[in-house]
């Protein structure tokens, strides 16, 4: 864990400890459960932003996605009467199929990403919308599936298993982002595609094939959001998650310009999401302040960290100087 | 000191310094540093890297104050300078990285912040009278392109000439061009070096920075030569030769340069073979060329002939619009890079800090990346399996780093191109193409690279150098072929080696 994390990790804490002593509610199991549960949804998401903004690109369509992902995926399995298991594959390859599109667009075609996945917010909304014609999608009375809704909204040893979901999910990525040639290859070209190319490095499949990971992930997220609300409005469903998976991902210590970042990073910046928002709950703040309480952390967050880099690298300097005055006497 | 042999030396100095000294955590960057410039001088300053040259424009620039010591301007002596004191006094720099705006003309680049106003609130431009000032001006410089000109469409020297413009704008009386000519081909060197001697003639100082030695022969007045922070000697106009600026960089004499008149090698077997290639640069003129094994073949030419075009087309960055390649007798089709690498043809970059190294990433990093799979089991990379061979490499090559997991970005210029080297030679190359391997790099280095290049096509690969240093094309290569506007005009054996030859072909006319 990097100091970085490390810090973020301590000010969770903090924060934690301030709202517990405020309102000692945050601490009952259920609102634990409630947060680490909502933790698990955009944890998922959140990875697969992650995933993306290290080649140095955006996904905005997520939100979108999570909206038209869901509602299908309630059509197919209570309308249309499809197996679970095999609407889950389905919605999964969905989801690696537009972030291929997606990537094709911006590896191929030159698109910038914020253009490409800007347009994809608009079509995947606009999509779902008419796909319901407006409507909602839901369940029927007395519609029932035990083992999905298990897997996705149910709790074992009272942690949800989305969040048991996450962990798991965490770990996988984490190899992957950290340890792998992959991996390597997506901080390469983050920090410089350019010099990744002359490398011999085949930059449009990594960069495409983050794009899928991020599509894989947010249709999978997309299941438990479906699964958690139980029934979808795909006018309102969804909207802004893209940048509460940016903004997990800024707190997280990602740089935007591509190539720095952690995969703890971006889970420490979620729970610290969930954390603000289960607050403003809590200590009786204005909902309608939500947006403005993150966005002033975020803020005050990203500020701290630069000022303290420049902090520490000024510091480095006296160091050194230090110690050559400290060796002078002894020549 | 005596500068009897310049008749400049009677008149009082513009700038001097009077031990100066600058010491930074851990390094003293200059010593007890002194010289003058008088009006009218062209000062060359030569050193290694890491010599204090860079340290030295600092603190006239006012970016930096020195410790100790006095410089004094036009007759006012200050502990140092400001960046305001040194423009005001008439100290411009033109720097090796231009500052100028692509996407303006030249005047408004002249004139950037400065620019005359038209009455009235609205403050808008007043262009009729920009261009009357910026017209004599470009006449100064000798420039060949009007003040409309968008800087983008300008070659670099005229790009350079824009810059010394500005110089000449804010009245200066002295200018510092650093490494002014490290990218520039012969012919617009020229221009550049007819510059400095107009800037001379107007009385105005002017300070070159330079590793190219010969050119610092051609149009210094007196030559001041720093080792390691001091001052390793001062050469007046009759002393400056080649040896002696070495000599004092170095503290030593280098070795006799390999001769030319090495028993010819016996040539190998073609390696890689361009047949009727057209280069997205020069799609109507189609370039045939064959590198064999063991020989190192120099393309030399003016910058913008192609030569870095067709580099690209070798390794796959770029698609070539027609004709074929071939790679051992092979029809060879590529369409990345990945490709390239895959068959062993590897490129070392022109553009070091940009294409060829990850600054960010560590020199076990960077050396491992193109052959990362190799490095990785199950497709989990081997720390430990890096290291090794970034070790070999660095051992091998000698670059000097605490340890392999040091950022390429805290090397030296040499040391980052041994990095670059080190990962293309980790891995087992057939063909490589090396764009002007040593441009910025000091003597030293220098030698280093010469040296591997060498071994290199020893050991049978084929080798490919473009520069545009016309003693390293003729010093290194077994072969010359040189390119003028997209073209290869000719290629020269080594009985046929000269300057004049390799220029003629360059600007497109028969060698004799």
């Amino acid at each position: 864990m990097s100091k970085k994390d490390l810090g973020l990790l301590i000010l969770i804490l903090v924060v934690g400890a301030i709202v517990a002593i405020i309102n000692p509610r945050f601490l009952l199991p259920i609102n634990l459960a409630n947060t680490s549960n909502l933790i698990g949804l955009f944890g998922i998401l959140s990875i697969g932003q992650a995933f993306v903004i290290i080649t140095g690109g955006i996904e905005l369509s997520v939100g979108s996605l999570v909206a038209l992902l869901g509602t299908l995926f309630i059509d197919f399995i209570a309308v249309r009467g499809m197996g679970w298991p095999v609407a889950l594959v389905l919605i999964l390859v969905l989801g690696a199929i537009i972030g291929l599109a997606h990537g094709w667009l911006i590896t191929r075609l030159k698109l910038q990403p914020f253009v490409v996945t800007l347009c994809g917010l608009l079509i995947y909304r606009g999509v779902a919308r008419f796909y319901t014609a407006d409507g909602t999608a839901g369940f029927a009375f007395g519609q029932n599936f035990p083992d999905l809704e298990f897997l996705t909204a149910g709790r074992s040893w009272g942690v949800p298993n989305s969040f048991f979901a996450l962990i798991v999910i965490a770990i996988v990525m984490w190899v992957v982002l950290h340890r792998s040639v992959f991996g390597r290859y997506l901080y390469a070209i983050g920090k410089n595609e350019e010099a990744a190319k002359y490398s011999g490095i085949r930059t449009g499949r990594i960069v495409m094939a983050a794009y899928v990971i991020c599509g894989v992930l947010t249709a999978l997220s997309a299941i438990y959001f479906a699964m958690y609300t139980r029934s979808i409005s795909p006018a309102s469903h969804g909207q802004f998650y893209e940048l509460y998976a940016i903004a997990a991902a800024v707190l997280g210590g990602f740089s935007l310009r591509g190539g720095e970042g952690s995969l703890i990073g971006v889970i420490l910046g979620t729970v610290l999401l969930q954390e603000l928002q289960n607050l403003v709950n809590l200590l009786g703040i204005p909902s309608s302040l939500n947006f403005a309480v993150m966005g002033g952390v975020i803020l005050i967050g990203v500020l701290v960290d630069q000022q303290w880099g420049v902090f520490r690298a000024r510091r480095r300097m006296i160091d050194a100087s230090r110690k050559t005055m400290a060796g002078a006497p002894a020549e | 000191m005596n500068y009897s042999d310049t008749s400049i030396a009677a008149t009082t100095a513009f700038l001097s310094l009077e031990n100066v000294r600058k010491t930074y955590p851990g390094v003293v960057a200059l010593d007890g540093f002194s010289m003058e410039v008088r009006p009218g001088e062209v000062i060359g300053l030569v050193g290694e890297n890491g010599a204090g040259k860079s340290t030295l424009m600092k603190i006239l620039g006012g970016v930096t104050t020195p410790d100790t010591g006095t410089i004094t301007v036009d007759g006012a002596a200050h502990n140092s300078l400001t960046v305001e004191g040194s423009l005001g006094s008439g100290i411009a720099f033109v720097h090796q990285e231009l500052n100028l705006f692509e996407n303006l003309d030249v005047a408004a680049n002249i004139f950037f912040g400065r620019e005359p106003l038209r009455a009235g609130p609205l403050k808008l431009v007043d262009r009729a009278r920009l261009r009357t000032m910026v017209a004599p001006l470009l006449k100064r410089v000798g420039a060949n392109f009007s003040a409309d000109t968008q800087v983008a469409d300008l070659s670099l020297a005229q790009q350079q000439m824009v810059e010394i413009a500005k110089a000449l704008s804010i009245k200066a009386r002295l200018v510092i061009l650093d490494e002014p000519t490290s990218s520039l081909p012969i012919a617009e060197t020229d221009k550049l070096l007819d510059v400095i001697k107009a800037l001379k003639a107007d009385g105005i100082s002017v300070i070159f920075i330079s590793h190219r030695l010969h050119e610092v022969e051609r149009v210094a007045d007196r030559v001041v030569v720093l080792r390691d922070g001091m001052l390793a000697g001062t050469l007046g106009k009759r002393d400056i030769n080649h040896d002696q600026m070495v000599k004092l960089m170095i503290g030593r004499m280098l070795k006799e340069r390999e001769k030319a008149s090495e028993a010819a090698r016996a040539p190998g077997a073609v390696a890689l073979a361009a047949k009727a290639i057209q280069t997205p640069s020069y799609p109507s003129r189609p370039v045939d060329l064959d590198v064999r094994r063991g020989e190192i073949l120099g393309l030399a030419g003016l910058v913008g002939s192609g030569r870095t075009e067709l580099a690209r087309v070798f390794f796959g960055i770029d698609a070539s619009l027609g004709g074929t390649l071939e790679l051992d007798g092979k029809p060879l089709a590529l369409s990345s890079a990945a490709d390239a690498v895959a068959h062993g043809i590897f490129l070392v970059p022109e553009d070091r800090k940009l294409t060829g190294i990850l600054l960010d990433l560590s020199i076990a990093q960077n050396i491992s990346l193109p052959n990362l799979p190799a490095h990785a089991k199950r497709s989990l990379v081997s720390a430990s399996a890096e290291t090794a061979t970034a070790e070999k490499q660095k051992k091998d090559l000698g670059i000097k780093a605490p340890s392999v997991q040091t950022r390429t970005g805290t090397l030296s210029g040499g040391n980052q191109q041994k990095v670059v080297l080190g990962k293309w030679l980790a891995m087992n190359p057939k063909v490589m193409i090396l764009d002007e391997p040593t441009r910025g790099i000091d003597i030293g280095a220098k030698a280093e690279i010469y040296g591997l290049m060498r071994a290199l096509a020893d050991a049978g690969v084929a080798v490919l150098m473009i520069s545009s240093d016309m003693e390293e094309v003729i010093g290194v290569s077994d072969r010359i072929a040189v390119m003028h506007e997209g073209q290869i005009s000719g290629i020269l054996d080594k009985d046929q080696f000269s300057q004049e030859n390799v220029l003629l072909l360059a600007v497109g006319k028969q060698p004799r």
